[in-house]
């Protein structure tokens, strides 16, 4: 509901405010340390990233404002294409952090980058069930046994496609019970044991603690997210921008993020 | 007949009269404005397109006939029964109400999923599993919208003249009777509006539904989910969908509206 | 048959407790003003409130005691309400078989007996009608053919005549008269109008905040009435006082000279058109003459009732001619005088 507001929103504004200019290029996006604390940045950073940074991107905003007594930092988390489709609809944000390419590109055929975007992590599928596995679940194959109940995300949203491309290379015909509208969502029902296996990515395992394993498969390499960053054109506080990127792909960034379950990129 | 110019709407009320509708009304010009025209012919063929409207056509009318078949009588109790602690039990069934959609698919998970309450001894004994099936929609539709209906009833049943009812007892009918032939009849209008609300709303349902039921083509996928769906890939396969699920709707609003207006004089209730 | 009653009930701040008995082919009107739980009595003989006490019984048949309460729709009776309560969605006939069909009858074989009632109470063409196509007073008779149509062991009147406009109320009262005089029941007939309990009853109690403070036949109400409120309906000034002799010295003062002996607590009822009114003190000394004051006047068909303040509280009615020709007005001080052969005089 909240996107179909979005979308239909009538924020011209935004989308007119986005003018072209070349904006500083990937130099500044290079893994310097000019994330340390200069403590001269100010003002209100926007941050918009997919959903699954929500814990990382939490602790490194926390990070840069303690930096940087005079700055705000403010994230909003959401699933990748909901914050697409807001940032073509003209919504005001510095950086933008998706899960995948596809949704970077909706943005980047828009046009609102200030530079070209950079991966800056990944994340690979893996099999979610309930805690002592109740469903005795070992691998990909098991998603096509009608006996098990199994969640998949649709194919519409980005875990979706990375879960159809993985089922195709396996050569495996799952039969999902449900197509989540989220990895959250299919990740709730493995949490309430309602299904016996979702696919989901590796950090939304690790985040869930400990109502939920995680059984890592061999088919996930094939499929491997690439998480693309970048500063917006119309970014409000661009020099902030700039040292949230930097502080994202510095080690202690990067660090993070693998605890976190991601992967190096 | 006092409609002069304007209808006889007196201008303070007219103005914000005009803004409501057009508060209601734009939103739903937009779609259409922005409905893809030139491609909506195949749009419409999808198999799934279908598919989806008749799983929501089929399961807010079954959800509308459980809470007709539940709701009123409940509806009866708080109206009439003089049973303690109605204040609370109002307030607990209007619940749904208030309850993010999400979070009742979440709670119907823990009294009715696998592991719920009920759920788990309903699985271990019977392997019977309640989510995601189109039983599943259809409860969650019904838990979300039944409390539109039962407010609706209940209020109706307060409006009504109690004393009918006592005619109806000296008359020989003992409760169950006077329910059936005398308070059934005088409040079958707001019944039937109450029973309108519920089934719009089941219809627009979305959060329990894909929370508790799932979303799978043809088993669980309705037209909410389908739109929410398409709105990731393509927002304008998205507006023709709402558009379909809005034109069916009204449609069938408009048609049910004419039969009861269709029902002639006489229906005048005795003030 | 004989209904007995003796209801005892709590409604609010009121405390009914009133006791009567009814017996085969009686009408008995309960007679009272607004609040005075006329009706609450009837709704506990109707079943439709529980008594707090007391006792309903009909011939042999408990119908509420201390340890039995017969819920409504179990109990043989029929009941005709203020402004009809017919079924608004039943067609006319369907009303008057509603009784019928509700305690098991066949829905043709109920119909049919409905007819002929309907046909009594002068509406057999309307029975397909819908209860909002027909006048007040139809509805009234179709709300009688239906209190009627089962042969009722009691038949409970609701103020059945003051929903309908004048007119209809006189034609409504006589064809009602016709049917509870043809009706072998007790009938109990709840009303504040003294007129409906004179024409319709065979005796009267009189309620007033919740106690029974007279009873015995509309002949005998009328003309010994014991309370103001009973004295003011049938006309008349009630003045108590203790008798001796051919005197009555008045609880509030004054003496009356009466016709006959009197001893003891006794009521003065006086008429107010045998009170003559002057200006001047009147000549050959009557005895019962007393100053006294005009405080207010109301027009009462062809004479004006005249309210009058003193040492003797009276009503007195004069013709409008003379009204004006001795040039009355609020606040004029006049002479009343009532001969000692107009004062009825009897027992409290």
């Amino acid at each position: 509901m909240r996107k179909t507001r979005a979308l239909f929103a009538l924020a011209v504004v935004g989308v007119l405010g986005l003018t072209a200019c070349g904006g500083p290029a990937s130099g500044t996006a290079a893994g310097t340390s000019s994330s340390s604390s200069a403590g001269d940045l100010s003002g209100t950073l926007t941050v918009f990233a997919a959903a699954s940074l929500t814990d990382v991107f939490g602790d490194l905003g926390d990070q840069l404002m303690t930096g940087n007594p005079g700055l705000e930092v403010q994230l909003n988390f959401a699933g990748s294409s909901a914050l697409a489709t807001q940032l073509t609809q003209g919504a005001p944000a510095d950086v933008f952090a998706a899960a995948n390419e596809e949704q970077m590109a909706v943005v980047t055929d828009a046009d609102l980058q200030a530079a070209d975007p950079a991966v800056f992590t990944r994340n690979a599928l893996e099999i979610a069930v309930p805690k002592g596995n109740p469903g005795g679940v070992t691998g990909l194959a098991d998603f096509a046994d009608p006996d098990l109940t199994v969640a998949v995300c649709a194919a519409d949203v980005p875990c979706g496609a990375a879960a159809a491309a993985v089922f195709a290379d396996a050569g495996v015909t799952a039969q999902p019970d449900t197509e989540e509208e989220d990895v959250k969502a299919a990740l709730t029902k493995v949490q309430l044991g309602e299904v016996d296996a979702a696919l989901v990515y590796a950090t939304d395992v690790q985040a869930a603690g400990d109502d939920v394993e995680g059984i890592p498969f061999p088919e996930a390499e094939q499929e491997v997210n690439d998480y693309p960053i970048c500063v917006l054109e119309a970014a409000p506080n661009p020099e902030a921008a700039r040292a949230f990127v930097d502080l994202v792909r510095s080690d202690a960034g990067q660090r993070a993020l693998t605890d976190a379950g991601f992967r190096a990129p | 007949m006092r409609a002069r110019g304007n209808g006889g709407v007196p201008l303070p009320l007219l103005v914000p009269a005009a803004l409501a509708v057009a508060f209601l009304v734009l939103p739903l010009a937009g779609l259409v404005v922005r409905a893809p025209w030139s491609t909506i012919g195949p749009q419409l063929a999808q198999q799934e397109v279908g598919q989806a409207l008749r799983l929501s056509l089929l399961s807010a009318t079954l959800a509308t006939g459980v809470s007709l078949l539940l709701g009123v009588p409940l509806a009866w109790v708080l109206a009439r029964s003089r049973i303690r602690g109605r204040s609370v039990l109002r307030a607990l069934v209007t619940v749904p109400l208030v309850l993010p959609p999400v979070v009742g698919g979440v709670a119907l998970f823990l009294v009715i999923g696998r592991t719920g309450i009920l759920g788990r001894p309903l699985y271990e004994h019977l392997g019977v599993t309640v989510p995601f099936t189109t039983a599943a929609v259809v409860i969650a539709e019904t838990f979300v919208a039944m409390p539109f209906l039962v407010i609706s009833v209940e209020g109706a049943l307060r409006a009504a003249d109690a004393r009918f009812e006592d005619a109806a007892a000296t008359l020989g009918a003992d409760r169950w009777t006077t329910f059936r032939r005398v308070t059934l009849p005088l409040v079958a209008p707001g019944i039937a509006a109450g029973a309108v609300l519920c089934w719009a709303r089941a219809l627009g349902e979305f959060g329990a539904t894909i929370t508790f039921a799932g979303n799978f083509p043809g088993t669980t996928q309705t037209m909410p989910l389908a739109v929410y769906l398409a709105l990731q890939r393509d927002p304008e396969a998205a507006i023709v969908l709402s558009l379909v699920l809005l034109a069916v709707s009204l449609g069938t609003l408009l048609l049910l509206r004419d039969r009861w207006l269709g029902r002639g004089p006489g229906q005048g209730v005795a003030a | 048959m004989t209904l007995d009653a003796h209801v005892v009930v709590q409604r609010g701040s009121l405390g009914v407790d009133v006791e009567f008995s009814v017996g085969d082919g009686e009408v008995l009107a309960v007679l009272g003003p607004n609040g005075a739980g006329k009706s609450t009595v009837l709704r506990v003989l109707a079943g439709l409130l529980p008594a707090d006490a007391g006792r309903v019984v009909v011939d042999q048949d408990v119908w509420d005691s201390a340890d039995r309460h017969v819920p409504a729709h179990q109990r043989s009776l029929g009941m005709v309400f203020q402004d009809h309560l017919l079924f608004p969605h039943l067609s006319i006939t369907e009303n008057v078989a509603f009784g019928l069909r509700s305690r098991g009858m066949r829905k043709a074989t109920a119909r049919a007996t409905a007819e002929p009632w309907l046909d009594r109470v002068g509406l057999a063409d309307l029975g397909d009608r819908r209860p909002g196509e027909l006048s007040g007073g139809q509805a009234q008779r179709a709300a009688l053919a239906r209190a009627l149509v089962g042969d009722p062991r009691v038949l409970l009147l609701d103020e059945p005549l003051s929903a309908l406009d004048a007119r209809t109320r006189l034609a409504v009262r006589a064809e009602l008269h016709r049917h509870l005089s043809d009706y072998a029941g007790s009938a109990v007939l709840v009303t504040h109008d003294p007129i409906d309990a004179m024409a319709l009853a065979d005796r009267v109690v009189v309620v007033e905040d919740g106690r029974v403070v007279q009873a015995g036949t509309p002949a005998e109400i009328a003309r010994r009435p014991r309370t103001d409120y009973v004295a003011r309906l049938v006309g008349l000034v009630l003045l108590p006082g203790t008798g001796a002799g051919a005197q009555v010295a008045l609880d509030g003062g004054g003496l009356v000279a009466v016709a006959e002996d009197a001893a003891g607590p006794v009521f003065a009822a006086i008429r107010p058109e045998s009170v003559a009114l002057y200006l001047e003190r009147p000549a050959g000394s009557p005895r019962n003459v007393w100053p006294l004051r005009l405080v207010a006047a109301t027009p009462h068909g062809s004479v004006v009732r005249c309210d009058l303040d003193g040492e003797v509280p009276l009503t007195a009615d004069v013709t409008a001619t003379s009204f004006a020709e001795l040039g009355l007005a609020p606040g004029v001080a006049v002479w009343a005088s009532v001969k000692a052969s107009e004062i009825a005089v009897y027992d409290r």
